[in-house]
């Protein structure tokens, strides 16, 4: 994996985001719909199109836009005139907070279970897991977050029922108790993500595993003797990790669109959230900047999980990882 | 429900069941389709969306009310499930399983139709890209790319926000249109392999044109993965349009899909869970079988993967 290779990926997904950027440009300013609503004078309105700009021709738009974006600017809210980078910095913490918890409980409930079940292949501890992780990985998310909210939240009472943090005793992070009262807030929104996320990744790595145990050099270390634990960990897992790696690349997608709904839900002051409001009022830069940067960071999750493979196995540094399971993202 | 209701429901599971039987003995042929009924959860799927296809086909003849009927708005709201209403009633007095059984046509009906829009568009530019290669496939996998990397969600949403509440025809193509990058890579890396094989070597040289090689010698041996991504793309779509919905931008109300449902009734949840409960069951219910069919049909169709 050399340099050249490195520099190509990266220009590529320059590219890719870029071709995202036009879309989105391109996808609002087609659609029927104008930024003020019936009950706006049509003057008026005018006035606020070529306040805005948006009396320009389109590609003059476009041009602007970019120009502005080049400068790291990514234009002001219509709603409230807010800077977009402001509103998505003010938002992106919680998203990452939301999503790096759910992250660490999908990885390590999802492998751990995968292993234990590959260990344990076609008997009844791995029917029955097989069944309950067949079974998460189908539920629609927001409506398991709705039966988490219903049974922890209202009548057990164990977790709040929305927002980041208790308004009147943490409104920002200033102690210790304030820390905790965050996590928290995050228990059920990231538990709701973590675990249908989970269930796909325990099916994922119990397939990789599996795959692996067919492989001649795990037949050699069992047959030369080694002891089972160390086949299984040293032989069979880190190979297996391989392909896991690529999977990490694919959470991304899934947790920022399972974000959208989880945010709504638990009123989680995140990104999804902010973007969702701003589809709603057709707030245009509040869209195309949050579809930047979750685009942005897609890419970047695949550039990444390329790179770690790259790094972990030579044999793949040639060429990019063929997608193993693309189908769900 | 009425004795007529329970009549149907009884016949409706006989005939499911009748047909799983045979399927099955059918299938006792082949050793492919053996293993495909191999495992418990395969079959049970396969009865479950049948039985499913059944009560939706058959919506007038299980569901004892209108779906869209306000029965009693003072005395029948929130009523909890009885033998009378099975399921109970919503918020607006509406016979919960009847709206399911109701909603079971729009809901799979979509789901049916958005997966074959993307299963067939990501099978055709795969099989083109993959056929074709040289500049074909360069551009068009630089698309998928791209398509790949669209927060599909995101997409979806402007999508729909913006065109204010598509029509049940252009929700379909959409969902179709942004659900379909997956398949087309999987279908072109099947169609690279085959395409170097003997057999259509031997097409080619005895002149059969590209659409006919394509067509009859490459993509009928490119079956398994399509299927498979056809049965997890009917989950994924039916899944799509229940977040829509439950967002309020996506089969307009009073119509119910399961996503209309939850929607409707999720700000009741903690005094009548049941109307918010039942239809989100019936997703998760579709959405295990397909997977569990289409972990069938990977294993019939994929030798390797034996030991799972």
């Amino acid at each position: 994996m050399g340099a050249a290779w490195l520099l190509r990926r990266l220009l590529a997904s320059v590219a890719i985001i870029f071709a995202v950027v036009t879309f989105v440009f391109i996808l609002i300013h087609v659609a029927p719909g104008r930024p003020c609503p019936e009950t706006v004078e049509r003057a008026v309105c005018e006035e606020l199109k070529r306040q805005f700009g948006l009396d320009r021709p389109l590609p003059e738009q476009y041009w602007r836009y970019l120009v502005a974006l080049a400068h790291g600017n990514m234009g002001n809210s219509y709603a409230n005139g807010r800077p977009v980078r402001a509103a998505i910095a003010g938002t992106i913490p919680f998203t990452l907070q939301l999503a790096g918890a759910a992250l660490v409980l999908d990885f390590l409930l999802g492998l751990g279970l995968g292993i234990y079940q590959a260990v344990r292949v076609n008997r009844i501890p791995d029917v029955v897991l097989g069944n309950v992780t067949l079974f998460i990985y189908s539920l629609p998310t927001f409506w398991l977050a709705l039966l988490l909210l219903l049974v922890f939240g209202e009548k057990l009472r164990w977790f709040p029922v929305g927002g980041a943090s208790d308004p009147v005793l943490c409104p920002v992070v200033h102690s210790l108790f304030c820390v905790a009262d965050r996590l928290w807030h995050t228990a059920l929104p990231a538990a709701t993500l973590g675990l249908v996320g989970a269930a796909g990744t325990a099916r994922f790595q119990r397939a990789a595993m599996l795959e692996v145990a067919r492989q001649d050099y795990v037949r050699t270390a069992r047959a030369k003797g080694l002891p089972e634990r160390r086949v299984v960990l040293r032989h069979q897992l880190r190979n297996a990790l391989l392909s896991f790696v690529t999977r990490f690349g694919l959470a991304f997608p899934f947790l920022l669109t399972g974000a959208v709904l989880i945010e709504t839900i638990f009123a989680w002051p995140g990104m999804g959230r902010l973007a969702f409001d701003a589809i709603l009022l057709r707030d245009y830069p509040v869209v195309t900047g949050t579809a930047l940067i979750a685009s942005v960071v897609v890419v970047a999750g695949n550039l990444l999980a390329d790179i770690l493979v790259g790094l972990a196995d030579p044999r793949l540094r040639v060429r990019a990882p063929t997608d193993v399971e693309v189908v769900t993202a | 429900m009425t004795l007529g209701t329970w009549l149907a429901l009884f016949v409706a599971l006989v005939v499911t069941a009748e047909i799983v039987r045979v399927l099955r003995h059918r299938a006792m042929r082949h050793e492919r389709w053996r293993r495909f009924f191999r495992h418990r959860t395969t079959t049970w799927g396969l009865g479950i969306l049948t039985f499913l296809v059944i009560v939706a086909l058959a919506a007038p003849l299980v569901a004892p009310y209108d779906p869209d009927k306000q029965l009693d708005i003072v005395h029948l709201k929130n009523h909890p499930p009885s033998w009378t209403f099975l399921l109970g009633t919503d918020v607006l007095s509406r016979d919960v399983w009847s709206r399911t059984v109701y909603g079971a046509r729009v809901s799979l009906g979509i789901g049916a139709l958005g997966a074959l829009v993307a299963v067939a568009l990501g099978t055709l530019v795969g099989a083109v890209a993959g056929y074709y290669q040289r500049w074909i496939d360069a551009v068009l996998m630089r698309g998928v790319d791209v398509g790949l990397a669209l927060p599909r969600i995101f997409i979806l949403l402007m999508a729909v926000a913006l065109w204010d509440g598509l029509p049940f025809a252009a929700l379909i193509i959409v969902i179709g249109l942004t659900s379909w990058f997956g398949t087309s890579r999987l279908v072109r890396a099947e169609v690279l392999s085959l395409r170097q094989r003997d057999f259509v070597v031997a097409a080619r040289a005895l002149g059969a044109g590209s659409g006919r090689v394509i067509f009859r010698h490459v993509l009928p041996n490119a079956a398994a993965p399509i299927i498979v991504s056809a049965a997890l793309g009917v989950g994924n779509v039916l899944l799509l349009e229940a977040s829509l919905s439950f967002l309020g931008i996506g089969v307009k109300p009073p119509e119910p899909t399961w996503g209309n449902m939850i929607a409707d009734n999720a700000p009741s949840i903690y005094t009548a869970p049941w109307s918010t409960l039942f239809p989100g069951l019936a997703i998760s219910l579709v959405v295990l079988s397909l997977n569990a069919v289409a972990d069938g049909v990977r294993d019939a169709l994929d030798p390797r993967a034996e030991a799972a």
